[in-house]
């Protein structure tokens, strides 16, 4: 099966590029994935990565061994909200296994685990450079900071 | 004397912003030096006077830096800025692409200046979803005023810069993988030499500094090397963000002058939570070798003092440690996390972050030996120093210390199976 990349992506993946000698369309390589990525709910699929090769003139084991490599791709579907907590240490010393706990109880999933109803994917992440704010979780671009494990569900309910 | 550096918007309103950033004296220098047509060897001369030294972790004297750029030599050269944070317990860089982004456009354009580069990449953290919105509404806006792109403000320079964006990987923050993750490849540590001034971004020579050190340039020249070395202490210049985690009361950014007290900074940082007491700092970042409460409260904080004390200034994440943590498990997460991040690259690292992460974990868990307490520290030894980039060593040195300055907390595991806090 061939898959093509969406005019939409094209278009900023094309945007992206202008930031890199011409010859150098690889460097363009995290951004196109993030951009599939985030198109097609947040993970990407192999037919998926040979259309970012394709597009960018890269051979299909490159895209691969980058989209391996870098921690925020996921290669299996995931939820729609990927919840990130944080518990390095900065973390962990101001309470990241309750607020782990409490997300773990509520949801009903394990780390690494999605919700049956696709809502939420739950991760434990390395130090996301907020150790002012710990213990903190990511979920999307917003960070979420100084929480208690009574915080955790009005934050899930909120999001759809 | 606080927040007279990176931060000197962070009081105001709409820290981040032009209007904001201008009305503190914000591009001034920049203008100046293209207006004067100010020798680039002086610039370095007034860097080298203010005893700067790299705010990524290494500590190295950035005049010297610039000056290893062969910059009259005909060819593309580079400017990158390393914004990829992920040391643990470090978050200033965060925060400074937050507050002050127009500052570090500002540095990076004199620092492109400086060493003859005419492209900038500043390479921002994949996670850091508000901070890259941030830095490049700046770019924008400097770009709209002839600041930065071509033939800046009529003088003929060019130095068109862009921030581009990673995808979660602590060993970017390496500046040779950094450079290998922007060429679209996985981030691996390259060998050195030819060292990035020769040979680094697509095979130009290339130099790369950390966004506090590149935001800190404006400020050192508007005011002078006199002045910031002089806020802090002799080869050790200058403010330095120390961001301040763990059991205290106010975690948080703190920009104080080199050789501050770590009692005074504690003091700052609203003192230890609960009025427990004081047991350990980890202070720069978790590769930096941990320090007891009796050694850390009667030192400064300064890259020397630090040294001297056996542990370094790094990344000036300072981990406050009190009392009642079990300092296993504590190293356990630490060990973990070298475990997950090393690229395996070279085998001492990929294989012994594995095996220290394995065998902390089974102590914590009441399951070791001490012949397991032996074997750590031999493959500790093992890594350090065999290894492409300095990840080994940030692995091992934190096993190192723990044993070191904290081996009755290890034997009582393996002993009574259990934890003795």
């Amino acid at each position: 099966m061939t898959v093509v990349l969406s005019l939409k992506s094209k278009k900023a993946i094309d945007q992206w590029l202008k930031k890199f000698p011409t010859d150098q369309k690889q460097s363009g390589v995290l951004f196109a994935l993030r951009t599939v990525q985030a198109e097609n709910g947040g993970w990407l699929s192999e037919v998926l990565m040979d259309a970012v090769a394709a597009y960018l003139g890269m051979p299909n084991i490159a895209v691969y061994e980058v989209a391996t490599f870098y921690s925020m791709f996921d290669l299996k579907p995931v939820g729609k909200h990927k919840i990130c907590v944080c518990t390095n240490i900065a973390c962990l010393l101001r309470g990241s296994d309750e607020i782990l706990n409490q997300i773990k109880t509520e949801l009903g999933i394990e780390v690494g685990e999605t919700t049956r109803d696709g809502r939420f994917t739950l991760k434990a992440v390395e130090c996301l450079a907020a150790c002012g704010g710990a213990p903190m979780m990511q979920i999307g671009g917003k960070v979420y900071e100084n929480l208690t494990p009574e915080k955790i569900n009005p934050i899930l309910a909120e999001l759809e | 004397m606080a927040d007279e550096v990176c931060f000197r918007t962070r009081h105001l309103p709409e820290p981040w912003s032009l209007k904001t950033y201008e009305s503190v004296g914000g591009y001034k220098i920049w203008r100046k030096i293209l207006q004067e047509n100010i020798k680039p060897e002086d610039i370095i001369d007034e860097l080298k006077l203010s005893a700067l030294r790299g705010r990524g972790g290494a500590g190295f004297p950035t005049g010297l830096k610039w000056s290893f750029m062969p910059r009259n030599a005909p060819g593309q050269k580079y400017l990158l800025c390393n914004s990829d944070e992920g040391e643990p317990g470090t978050f200033k860089d965060r925060e400074i692409l937050l507050v002050n982004p127009h500052q570090l456009v500002e540095g990076m354009a004199i620092a492109g200046y400086v060493t003859g580069a005419t492209v900038g990449y500043n390479y921002v953290r994949g996670e850091f979803i508000e901070p890259f919105e941030r830095i490049e509404q700046a770019l924008e806006e400097a770009r709209h005023l002839n600041l930065i792109g071509k033939n800046i403000l009529g003088s003929g320079i060019d130095f068109e810069l862009h921030n581009v964006i990673g995808a979660g990987a602590y060993i970017c923050g390496e500046e040779t993988a950094l450079m290998d993750s922007l060429e679209g490849k996985k981030g691996l540590p390259r060998f050195k030499p030819p060292f990035p001034a020769n040979y680094g971004l697509y095979g130009c020579p290339t130099n790369i500094n950390n966004t506090e050190t590149l935001a800190s340039v404006p400020v050192i020249l508007e005011k002078g090397g006199k002045w910031f070395l002089d806020l802090g202490k002799p080869n050790n210049g200058g403010t330095k963000i120390f961001c301040v985690s763990g059991h205290v009361n106010k975690p948080g950014n703190y920009e104080v002058p080199l050789g501050i007290p770590f009692s005074e900074l504690l003091t700052l940082a609203g003192g230890m939570r609960n009025s427990r007491r004081l047991k350990a700092v980890i202070p720069g970042g978790s590769s930096a070798p941990v320090l007891p409460s009796n050694i850390i409260l009667d030192l400064t904080m300064d890259y020397d003092a630090i040294a001297k004390a056996g542990s370094m200034l790094g990344s000036g994440g300072v981990i406050v440690v009190d009392e009642t943590t079990c300092m296993v498990k504590l190293l356990a997460r630490i060990a973990h996390f070298y475990f997950e991040e090393s690229c395996g690259q070279c085998t001492p690292c990929r294989e012994g972050t594995g095996w220290m992460s394995r065998i902390i974990h089974r102590i914590e868990s009441g399951e070791g030996t001490f012949k397991d307490l032996e074997v750590l520290e031999e493959v500790a030894k093992g890594i350090m120093g065999r290894t492409i980039c300095a990840l080994g060593d940030a692995a091992a040195l934190p096993v190192t210390s723990f044993l070191q300055h904290f081996r009755d907390e290890f034997v009582y595991h393996v002993t009574h199976k259990h934890c003795m806090v």
